[in-house]
């Protein structure tokens, strides 16, 4: 653990030497270095003692001491971490339903690759189910549901922590809302998570964006500018290359403009845990398994049988036969009876 | 009674993410009570007493909402007691980035929006840095990434508080953060005596009495002028 101790007779660019991350946090709390990087950071603090500098910045010096070694120690801790400490499954041990009745099976685990369906109408506890996930439910949420982590009673690290956010999430209705390039995007979200090859991860998200994506798009394209399948093909490969969270969440993905089977192939060929909110029968039929939710509890889990499975493949041609159709009419072409094919 | 102080820039969601976490209170049969300060105009009132809560609010009017509050504080901490709460909540408007609302041995709580912008958080100073808790909001309608780097900017200037993500709308996370607001344990007679975490903004100008003309005869007491000259700045 690091100490105030440690870092306050170091010069500044001994600790940006040190931890390369600091510049952020300087940054951020905008603090100027310019021509002070020589100096020992308690001597560069020394205009905090002035009371009328204090109160104009707004920044207590033993506040800011303290809050750069928490972010030290927090980064280090953080880039310490290696495949080996990574999520490997999740388990969920069955609570209540609304009615307090049990829920109806034995404990659930979901490993990494692996792809489980949510289904149940509208404010049927699905969120909760979720909320209970991310908040690693130790008995102690209004479903008396327990979540394992890797077999065992989770970390409580993941409720609260930035860096450690157990579930990631994509839905229907998110937009990208800063006014930068897919170049600039990526570098930024690259940067926060402290990556060190920057180029490489772009390049890598932009080509599989690209093969999810129904019309290709480049790195100068402004992210507010791409069509709704292209954004949802970009935020797919970034987060599923880019973000830390070992589980994706994902609300429907709308079947226009995106390839579905390839955005979840590259989700489990990143080895995420998928679970997936749907309704829609071929998304449904690729998950392994599907949780079935009423009145605010888990009513059954199914396994997706080889018979169900087997229907995928008509279902997969009817999908292409849409697209096929949807690609003429971008064309400008007509469509006609035979287009239908069955 | 336990007290817990939420603060955050106008439209962050305050009042949505104060009502979800209220539902989770009172079922767990808690009696939650809330204050709400404003600048001109509130009506959050009328939704608090509509969930069931027993409210006041207080209007700054002309003068700094910051000095308002703590003005007002005690004797709002009192009415909690008198009423019995369990769980008092005193919700204030950050009018301006220098908002300081924070009482020492009190849990702060901001609340900030992923709609605000990727800079926000370093425009922002004592009420985001010196919070317990932080809350961020709308994260339904931005995307993954965006999310990420939000919350690692917030990180980065206040690394130790806890950071929730809640949406107002659905009330997901709003149970947990309700985890968070009260301990059975802790009973709060007086604030006085107590400490501001942060010295408040402070003004006194002739502007701060009612001048209303323009011009350097009219302006007397705290007074500080743009430097206007060529050379750089250097903090």
């Amino acid at each position: 653990m690091i100490t105030v101790q440690d870092i306050q007779n170091q010069t500044i660019a001994e600790l940006f030497e040190q931890y390369p991350f600091l510049p952020g946090f300087f940054e951020e709390n905008t603090l100027q270095v310019n021509g002070q990087i020589d100096e020992k950071l308690i001597d560069y603090l020394k205009f905090l003692d002035d009371e009328e500098e204090v109160e104009n910045r707004a920044i207590d010096k033993d506040q800011l001491l303290l809050s750069m070694t928490t972010y030290i120690s927090q980064m280090l801790e953080f880039l310490g971490e290696d495949e080996e400490d990574g999520v490997h499954s999740i388990t969920i041990l069955p609570g209540t339903n609304k009615s307090g009745e049990a829920e109806q099976f034995g404990e659930l685990k979901i490993s990494k690759s692996e792809i489980v369906c949510i289904v149940g109408p509208t404010g049927s506890g699905k969120s909760r189910l979720l909320g209970d996930i991310e908040w690693v439910a130790q008995n102690d949420t209004p479903t008396s549901r327990t979540i394992l982590v890797n077999e065992e009673m989770g970390d409580k690290k993941w409720r609260v922590s930035s860096g450690h956010k157990l579930v990631a999430q994509l839905s229907q209705n998110m937009n990208f809302v800063m006014d930068l390039t897919v170049y600039e995007f990526l570098e930024l979200h690259a940067q926060s998570r402290l990556v060190e090859d920057v180029e490489g991860v772009i390049a890598k998200i932009i080509e599989e964006a690209n093969k999810l994506a129904g019309e290709k798009f480049e790195l100068t394209t402004p992210i507010t500018s791409l069509s709704g399948g292209q954004s949802r093909a970009l935020m797919i490969a970034d987060t599923a290359i880019l973000s830390k969270s070992p589980i994706i969440l994902i609300d429907e993905i709308e079947n226009a403009g995106i390839d579905r089977k390839k955005a979840l192939d590259l989700l489990i060929g990143e080895e995420k845990i998928v679970l997936m909110a749907t309704h829609d029968p071929m998304l449904a039929l690729m998950g392994d398994k599907r949780i079935v939710i009423k009145n605010g509890g888990i009513h059954k889990v199914i396994v997706t049988s080889d018979e169900e499975r087997k229907l995928l493949v008509d279902l997969e041609r009817m999908d292409a036969v849409v697209q096929n159709m949807r690609t003429r009419l971008r064309n400008g072409e007509i469509i006609k009876k035979e287009d239908i094919g069955f | 009674m336990n007290l817990v102080t939420v603060s955050g820039p106008p439209s962050s969601g305050k009042t949505a993410v104060i009502l979800k976490t209220i539902d989770s209170l009172q079922k767990r049969g808690l009696e939650v009570g809330v204050v709400k300060f404003d600048c001109l105009y509130t009506d959050d009132d009328i939704l608090y007493e509509k969930a069931g809560v027993k409210v006041k609010k207080g209007l700054s009017g002309s003068l700094c909402p910051d000095h308002y509050f703590v003005s007002n504080i005690e004797e709002v901490t009192q009415w909690g007691i008198k009423e019995g709460l369990d769980l008092l909540i005193t919700e204030s408007a950050g009018l301006c980035n220098r908002c300081s609302p924070y009482v020492k041995s009190i849990t702060a709580v901001c609340v900030i929006d992923n709609l605000s912008g990727i800079n926000t958080p370093k425009k922002i100073g004592p009420m985001l840095k010196s919070a317990d808790i932080v809350v961020i909001t709308k994260g339904d309608i931005v995307s993954q990434a965006e999310r990420e780097v939000f919350a690692s900017r917030v990180n980065q200037v206040n690394p130790g508080a806890s950071i929730m993500h809640i949406n107002g709308l659905t009330g997901q996370g709003a149970y947990e953060l309700s985890t968070l607001l009260y301990d059975e344990k802790v009973e709060i007679k007086t604030l006085v005596g107590e400490k501001l975490r942060f010295s408040m903004p402070s003004a006194l100008c002739s502007y701060c009495l009612g001048e209303t003309r323009i011009g350097e005869s009219y302006q007397m007491g705290n007074v500080r002028k743009i430097d206007m000259s060529d050379k750089k700045d250097e903090k």
